[in-house]
């Protein structure tokens, strides 16, 4: 097992490369532009490509491409490049492509971009989020699979700390399968059999079946293919001292590990309080937000923005228990995302004040 | 409907005809799998997407073959190809064709898109392409026109053409000006081939197929970019009757994106046509 002082990009960059990634594109943008350095210089070496589109239109559309020629390909920016690249990604998830989309955002504002995505249309995509750099590189195999296996896009959400902090990760062996050949790919060789291939956001059917586009049977079979995807998927969640807890945290990425290390040292205290970290965010894991919320007096949500995610986890509470967002955007003046309220004492006082009204509440 | 001394029907084409139209054989290409098709009478695609297909199968091509496709009337022959095709949105057909070839080198990727999509709104990405001397083709079907709207303004329409949007015609003080996209293209390094033709007659029909030919040998040849825009017939988005659009086309279009080879690198610069 071999460990290595790596920085996060370097890190998710290695990971996706022994994940089979031989496709990627992108535009720089801090803190994504890292990711794009590593990408350019790991990938030609094992044979790959990495082309420093002229944009994030197309870095999406070059990556849209490769993925249809059944090419493990990726793509990323931050959530600003991600605004620029949803029209495409939404058409990808209707040409029912799999594809790997990394977002190296600023603070936590995309959550919303992430999980409903801000693209027209019916559409789902998967949502991984690391809470470090080790889990990253975890991940990216999973992404990987994930997107081969339900063709379908899988968003990566990261942040600043993940791809600019540095820490000794173990360096990802390459997965020596390989991804197995998709059967939709193209390469061109089934022209001219009476059968070619056909990829399309606007269904695969040919006119000689004698359909042509009727949009509302192929919707239909996106609508089931999504609905499978968020059913077959098992919600990731990390979660702890749940069990007896009055207030249970929720918070995902980088602001989990202050929320998870407040919790902890609040425990050694002795004051029964509990965390849940959703490392899915889609499919959310709503079940068990849901199951400790039974007996909890209160959950408490921590997000490094106005409140995003507090949505989802009312959506999972339902009422069992009072939710209080105890987040709120903090930024430094660069607005890239490094916090100065990601701090275990800011966020240990927070959780207080919600234990403290939860017992005086009736 | 009158017959020649040895016996040939001529169809007189200089007015309506004096009968309906009846299929008398079918003609579809190998690689058009239904021959009927839903676009206007008088429309120029099915002539520009004939002569791709039908050169890609003299060329040998078709088991090499990716089309990309972008979004105006002539998708409505994406599911029609015996092709492999890639549907893009609109604009973008550039970049996914350069993802496939990237990936696929050996294949013979090419666009098909319209002046609206590749001119209005895919506009860096056919430059970008080219400029990074991308082995793709890209294919223009250039009517200066959005047929599939119904008939608005793009930015190739010439000036003084009645549009929905510009019902007194293009007015360059309001319109601005058409660009010539060839033109632009041709000056661009990294672009080994660039040609435009029209398909409003027989002539003109056989020009554009060498056209084609070239700009796929071009890329099998691995020279770089190439480009064919094919000026085509749009009756209905210009307001004119069926028989008087290869005429409009030549008179209005032709003499604003004039036809020829502005770029042949194999040849040593423009060729003959």
């Amino acid at each position: 097992m071999t460990y290595r002082l790596m920085e996060g990009s370097e890190a998710i960059a290695e990971a996706m490369v022994a994940a089979g990634c031989r496709f990627f594109a992108g535009y720089p943008m801090t803190p994504f532009t890292e990711v794009l350095e590593h990408m350019a210089r790991k990938l030609p070496a094992v044979g790959g490509v990495c082309m420093n589109a002229e944009s994030e239109l197309e870095a999406v559309g070059m990556a849209w491409g490769a993925a249809a020629t059944g090419t493990a390909a990726a793509t990323g920016s931050t959530g600003q490049g991600l605004s620029l690249m949803q029209e495409s990604l939404s058409e990808i998830c209707l040409a029912r492509l799999p594809l790997v989309v990394l977002n190296m955002a600023r603070a936590q504002g995309d959550y919303w971009q992430a999980t409903r995505g801000g693209g027209h249309g019916d559409y789902r995509h998967l949502v991984l989020a690391p809470m470090d750099i080790s889990e990253a590189v975890q991940l990216a195999p999973l992404a990987f699979s994930l997107a081969a296996d339900w063709r379908n896009p899988v968003l990566v959400f990261g942040d600043y700390y993940l791809a600019h902090t540095s820490r000794s990760v173990e360096v990802p062996s390459p997965s020596p399968a390989g991804l197995a050949p998709a059967d939709w790919a193209l390469d061109g060789s089934s022209g001219g059999s009476g059968h070619a291939k056909l990829i399309s956001p606007l269904g695969d059917a040919k006119q000689r079946h004698g359909v042509g586009y009727d949009l509302s049977l192929h919707y239909q079979d996106c609508v089931e293919a999504t609905r499978a995807m968020l059913e077959g998927v098992n919600p990731m969640v990390e979660t702890g001292y749940v069990e007896d807890a009055d207030v249970i945290v929720v918070a995902f990425g980088t602001p989990a590990r202050y929320v998870r290390a407040a919790v902890r040292e609040m425990r050694q205290d002795g004051i029964p309080v509990g965390f849940i970290r959703p490392i899915t965010l889609v499919p959310f894991p709503a079940a068990a937000i849901a199951s400790a919320a039974e007996t909890a007096a209160a959950v408490a949500v921590y997000e490094n923005n106005q409140g995003q995610m507090v949505d989802d986890v009312r959506l999972a509470v339902l009422g069992r228990a009072p939710v209080h967002f105890i987040g709120g955007l903090s930024l430094d003046s660069s607005g890239f995302g490094i916090a100065p309220d990601l701090d275990v004492a800011v966020i240990r006082s927070r959780i207080e004040e919600v234990l403290r009204a939860a017992k005086e509440a009736p | 409907m009158s017959t020649t001394p040895d016996g040939r029907l001529v169809v007189a084409t200089d007015g309506p005809p004096d009968s309906g139209a009846r299929l008398v054989d079918d003609f579809t290409p190998d690689l058009i799998e239904v021959g009927t098709h839903q676009l206007c009478p008088g429309c120029g695609e099915p002539v520009a997407m004939r002569s791709v297909v039908e050169i890609l199968a003299e060329l040998g091509l078709v088991e090499r073959a990716i089309a990309v496709f972008g979004i105006g009337c002539y998708t409505a022959f994406s599911n029609n190809l015996d092709v492999e095709v890639l549907q893009a949105l609109h604009g973008r057909a550039p970049s996914l064709a350069t993802g496939v070839k990237r990936c696929r080198p050996d294949s013979i990727v090419f666009t098909v898109q319209g002046d609206g999509d590749m001119v209005n709104e895919g506009l860096q990405e056919v430059i970008h392409a080219a400029a990074r001397g991308e082995r793709i083709t890209c294919f223009m079907l250039n009517n200066g026109v959005f047929g599939e709207t119904g008939g608005h303004m793009t930015a190739t329409t010439v000036l003084g053409q009645r549009t929905k949007n510009t019902l007194e015609g293009r007015d360059p003080a309001a319109h601005g000006y058409p660009i010539r996209l060839s033109d632009i293209l041709a000056g661009i390094d990294g672009v080994a081939y660039v040609a435009r033709g029209a398909v409003n007659s027989a002539g003109n029909v056989s020009r554009t197929r060498r056209m084609i030919q070239r700009a796929l040998d071009a890329q099998a040849a691995g020279l770089g970019f190439s480009f064919v825009e094919i000026l085509t017939m749009c009756p209905t988005g210009w307001f004119v009757e069926t028989q008087q659009a290869p005429g409009y086309l030549g008179d209005r279009l032709a003499p604003v994106h004039s036809t020829g080879v502005l770029k042949d690198l194999a040849a040593g610069g423009p060729g003959d046509s």
